[in-house]
């Protein structure tokens, strides 16, 4: 048990690393850094606060205390991947309006030109 | 009225397309909306004599087809008709569609394989298809609806003006009856006859069927569960007096 909480802490530093250094490159901006530092943030202090995670395990009935965390750590994840698939739509959807909106002013200008012309 | 043509590297069949819809319908401008081809469907559209919307990037038939449809509106017409870039649809039954959408007053005119046996075949799968969604949608639409999945359609101005704001990116054609429905508006079928593609292959594979089902399955109960103030209006009344559905 106490391995794994010390990998789970090792991992949750080097994703912590990996995404300030990102966020310092502008490879990821800074708005979208906030769920991951937030996930390995309650990953980082779940693995330190063993009592915390026992108290979980007590009171929500999951038979063991390594499967608690990971199912804390799936659940933080899985609303990360949902907030990204909601950016991600608006995304898609604002990229198709201005894509639209692009053909539409090219064709006015064109009907403009050949009426100048 | 417009006809608006969506095509994705359609190059094998769009020249005859244009020429086709400009012999049926002379004088009326024919718009074909090039979704990034790869090909020359662009240069040859434009050689055939229609204007051109070309989007900057692939978006797909919904995002295509709805570019028609914003640019339409904008420009004030008052009847669009779409027609497919593959040579599927006969360029002669445009007329018959546009009279109906003039005389009835609906929203959208559907041109229908199977209001009629006209000859007209799909494969067993796609057969398979349109029976299952005449099943769904039947009850949804509170009518029968023939050839659902049909592209072969015509719009008012009140049509075009819901689906300038919304209309489906994937699939649209059965999610877009249902757009409609949603706003009491009402579609009639009129009998077309479609042949098989001139050239190019369908952009919905024996492998994409499922994947095709489920998202149009999805995006119908999605619209259906739409809360919409219009529907707690009351009924609209056609011109004729009879209730939209």
């Amino acid at each position: 048990m106490d391995r794994l909480l010390n990998v789970t802490t090792v991992l949750s530093i080097l994703l912590l690393i990996m995404v300030l250094v990102s966020v310092r490159r502008a490879h990821i901006r800074v708005e979208y850094s906030i769920s991951w530092l937030l996930a390995c943030a309650v990953m980082l202090i779940l693995s330190r606060a063993r009592p915390v995670l026992e108290f979980i395990t007590a009171h929500t009935g999951v038979p063991d205390t390594p499967l608690t965390l990971f199912l804390i750590a799936g659940s933080v994840f899985l609303i990360m991947f949902f907030r990204f698939s909601i950016i991600i739509s608006h995304l898609r959807d604002d990229n198709i309006a201005l894509a639209q909106r692009v053909a539409i002013l090219e064709f006015h200008i064109r009907s403009l030109g050949g009426n100048e012309s | 009225m417009l006809v608006i043509v969506p095509a994705f590297n359609e190059e094998g069949a769009i020249g005859d397309v244009v020429c086709n819809i400009r012999r049926e319908m002379p004088g009326v401008p024919v718009l074909v909306i090039d979704d990034c081809s790869a090909d020359g469907t662009l240069n040859l559209a434009r050689a055939a004599g229609a204007e051109i919307l070309a989007l900057p990037h692939h978006l797909g038939l919904g995002g295509c087809v709805q570019a028609g449809y914003k640019l339409a509106h904008e420009l004030g017409f008052e009847y669009v008709i779409r027609v497919d870039g593959d040579g599927q649809h006969d360029a002669r039954d445009i007329p018959r569609i546009f009279d109906r959408l003039k005389s009835s007053g609906c929203e959208m005119v559907i041109g229908s394989r199977f209001v009629l046996e006209n000859g007209s075949r799909a494969s067993a799968m796609r057969s398979a298809g349109i029976r299952f969604f005449r099943a769904v949608l039947r009850p949804i639409l509170g009518k029968p609806v023939h050839d659902p999945t049909s592209g072969f359609v015509g719009v008012n101005r009140r049509a075009l003006g819901v689906f300038s704001r919304s209309f489906p990116l994937e699939y649209p054609e059965i999610e877009a009856l249902v757009v409609l429905q949603r706003r009491r508006f009402r579609f009639e079928e009129v009998p077309v006859k479609m042949r098989p593609r001139i050239a190019g292959r369908s952009s919905i594979t024996a492998a994409k069927s499922l994947y095709y089902i489920v998202h149009v399955l999805l995006g119908v109960f999605v619209n259906v569960l739409k809360y919409d103030r219009l529907l707690h209006r009351g009924p609209r009344r056609g011109p004729d007096g009879g209730v939209g559905g």
